[in-house]
């Protein structure tokens, strides 16, 4: 296959002048030719240089990614309707830089705020009026239906966003996800904040992935500001990455527990996961490992002592987790027939979504980036092809209990004596002109993101950010499709998607 | 059923002894702040400067923990000698005011309202609002109804309606697109009620702070009766503040 596209490596400096600048109809045409070709969407963004708006795409086939550009034209054809993974990206595009995708299958506003260019509001949206009165939901007629709307307040203690259910009795016909409450401007504070407050930026993209999103941008800001980490960082990174992994995953088979009434692994893993998240405190002061990863490097070492003591503590929860495990997912029926042919989202269905991570691996999509764009120490840990084929919550929480065990051995393996790494500077690195890095990592929740564009004067000209959530959220929808809406809870935990990471 | 008792035995008795026995957490934990008045002034004026929170006032010497991500850049930087975090997580206020420290605090418990102790000290039903928080504040409150901490043999829940709620617990940066369902889910409580800010974000803005997209500070929209700081605050913090603002 040749296209215009030009191949890159991730976490690599690339030269802009060196990123082809299509005409939009070959632009389109070639990404097109790609997706077909089972390419994927990465990235697909707009932003402005020179008064000009442009758009960029970073697409991946088999251990490649691919990037080109070109001048965005005032709207265009919609690429959804031929590849659904661009869908979102079309939203955003709209909803950033307001530039309509023609004919795209369902265009509604993904954040809530107005463009960054002044130019009228391809949503119709007044924003001096509140969200979400004014959102059209898509809605099923007929005189057995009705609609259940839930948020943005929800009962528990997590994040808001609002979900609207079209039933007919018990069952779900569709359920349309809205967010954007949690809003912050997150982008546009990269672009424009002092370059000292970027790295506590990332890690508060979304806080139960701080080291996916602070690693990402450690490395695209060392890509393009030519700077080199030791070997030491690179283990101490790796062992902070799966140690959110682990606290993750743990606290989501607690919560799934919790959500069929078996209240015994549910408490376990509350305790365990607070206790996976104590690692991340003895490492580096902070149960999310905030203030651990920074541009150039890590800031806290592990001495003999703390190697010693995480073998010992992963060794004992290691037994503990796998009982756990055993009790919830395969020794107790009644827990296997709430779990099973539950919330399923097959593999043509995932394929078409573009889903990533756990929930792709659930519906046999065995894409994980630390297989296939390895960084840091990845590349030298075998991690195996993994993926389950029923797509259902059994799936689901079948894959985070297997890699909760793989992420223990993962660390254990790494942690062989003292692991030191030079002090990391203070400072942001100076970043070099016209430069292009894309960085990738697999968080907890699948591929994280990072794309960062420089201008002539080495200024931070575009900061994109893509949680896997983005990608997801739409598998949630799916998997609710003629599922019985009190099954919504164990589904929703099944993905446990991100909505600060999505609303940004 | 003999697993279930296997893992039961094997989970043994996890619950903690605080407030009747002291807690110290590992040793990088960043907790209160010192400050040292002694420190060079050019020093305190680098801390200042290199602070991401800009949380440093250098001609005071003094430090704004409603900013403060205790992120400890200040403490690297002048190695300990102008700013240096304890292992003291109880650092909870009841006036914004008190988070402007020199590392002294005053006692929480004397500065609380004595019939909010009358009203809410045997039973605290607190009903949570995440207004753009980040998940962190809110994982580390959530964690407060795990065995180790087990909030509610003090008598304090989290409920699932504002009705049924004495006070409201906010985290995050309060954005534009949550304010309204914040205001409407205090309105929904009923008086008398308590507001507790949670984290930097819902304090000051934390770091996002200077986004047009956020308010900077619950206290601009709301009467805050207590301020709990940190990125996010340690469970223990929380559960510190609770029990002696309300017990």
């Amino acid at each position: 296959m040749k296209t215009g596209f030009l191949q890159i490596r991730h976490s690599r400096p690339v030269d802009r002048n060196r990123i082809p600048d299509l005409s939009f109809d070959e632009f389109r045409k070639q990404a097109m030719e790609i997706v077909k070709n089972k390419g994927k969407v990465v990235h697909f963004f707009a932003y402005e240089e020179n008064k000009a708006i442009r758009l960029m795409a970073v697409l991946r086939t088999d251990h490649l990614l691919h990037v080109a550009g070109c001048k965005a034209p005032e709207s265009y054809p919609s690429m959804s309707r031929e590849c659904e993974p661009f869908h979102m990206f079309e939203r955003e595009i709209a909803e950033q830089y307001g530039i309509r995708p023609e004919g795209h299958p369902w265009l509604r506003m993904v954040r809530y705020h107005p463009n960054c260019q002044d130019r009228p509001d391809v949503f119709g949206n007044d924003y001096t009026k509140d969200i979400p009165g004014n959102y059209d939901y898509y809605s099923v007629q007929g005189e057995e239906i009705h609609e259940v709307a839930v948020g943005p307040v929800h009962a528990g203690v997590i994040e808001p966003g609002h979900f609207r259910f079209n039933c007919i009795g018990e069952r779900v016909l569709n359920l349309e996800i809205q967010l954007g409450y949690q809003h912050r401007g997150v982008e546009n504070l990269l672009q424009t904040a002092d370059p000292k407050r970027l790295p506590i930026l990332a890690e508060n993209i979304a806080g139960d992935t701080t080291i996916g999103h602070a690693l990402c941008m450690a490395q695209a800001m060392e890509a393009i500001a030519g700077m080199e980490t030791d070997q030491g960082a690179g283990i101490i990174r790796t062992i902070a990455l799966e140690l959110e992994r682990l606290a993750n995953h743990t606290g989501d088979l607690g919560a799934l527990s919790g959500d069929v009434a078996f209240l015994p692994p549910a408490n376990y893993c509350g305790r365990m996961r607070g206790d996976f998240l104590n690692l991340s405190l003895l490492i580096c002061g902070n149960r999310f490992g905030k203030g651990l990863v920074r541009p150039g490097g890590v800031r806290f070492s592990i001495d003999g002592e703390m190697n010693k003591n995480l073998i010992n503590r992963l060794g004992e929860l290691k037994n503990q987790m796998i009982n756990v495990i055993d009790l919830l997912l395969i020794s107790t029926p009644s827990v296997r027939s709430r779990f099973e042919d539950c919330g399923k989202v097959g593999k043509t269905d995932a394929e078409y979504l573009g889903l990533v991570g756990p929930a792709g691996r659930a519906s046999g999509i065995p894409y994980d980036v630390r297989r296939v764009f390895p960084t840091e120490q990845y590349g030298k840990l075998n991690i195996p092809e993994h993926a389950e084929h029923t797509g259902d919550v059994y799936a689901r929480a079948k894959i985070r209990a297997d890699e909760v065990i793989q992420s223990i051995d993962i660390i254990l393996s790494l942690l062989t004596g003292p692991i030191a790494s030079k002090e990391v500077p203070a400072a942001v690195p100076a970043l070099q002109p016209s430069a292009f890095a894309v960085s990738l990592n697999e968080a907890w929740r699948g591929e994280v993101s990072h794309c960062l564009l420089t201008d002539a004067d080495g200024r931070i000209l575009r900061y994109k950010v893509k949680d896997p959530s983005f990608h997801n959220w739409n598998g949630l929808s799916m998997a609710l499709r003629n599922t019985g809406i009190s099954d919504f809870p164990l589904n929703n935990k099944s993905f446990n998607l991100s909505y600060c990471g999505f609303d940004l | 059923m003999l697993k279930i008792l296997f893992n039961r035995l094997e989970q043994g008795y996890r619950t903690n002894n605080y407030p009747k026995e002291k807690i110290t957490l590992f040793p990088r934990y960043r907790g209160l702040p010192s400050i040292h008045q002694d420190a060079p002034d050019d020093l305190a004026r680098q801390c200042a400067a290199a602070c991401p929170q800009d949380a440093i006032d250098a001609d005071r010497k003094v430090i704004d923990m409603g900013r403060c991500i205790f992120c400890g850049t200040c403490e690297r930087l002048s190695k300990g000698k102008f700013v240096s975090f304890t292992g003291n997580f109880e650092i909870s206020v009841s006036e914004k005011k008190h988070l402007i420290t020199d590392g002294t605090l005053p006692s929480l418990a004397e500065h609380s309202k004595k019939h909010f102790k009358k009203l809410f000290g045997r039973s605290l039903q607190l009903r949570q609002v995440s207004a753009a928080g980040c998940n962190a504040c809110e994982a580390d409150l959530n964690v407060l109804a795990t065995p180790f901490f087990d909030l509610a043999r003090f008598g304090i829940n989290f409920v699932a309606s504002p009705r049924h709620a004495d006070a409201i617990v906010v985290t995050g940066p309060i954005s534009r697109n949550m304010k309204t369902a914040l205001l409407q889910t205090y309105e929904a409580t009923p008086s008398p009620k308590v507001v507790i800010a949670v984290g930097s974000c819902a304090i000051t803005g934390g770091p996002f702070r200077g986004s047009g997209e956020v308010t900077e500070g619950l206290d601009t929209l709301l009467p805050v009766d207590l301020f709990i700081p940190g990125c996010p605050p340690h469970p223990m913090t929380n559960l510190h503040a609770l029990l002696r603002f309300f017990k």
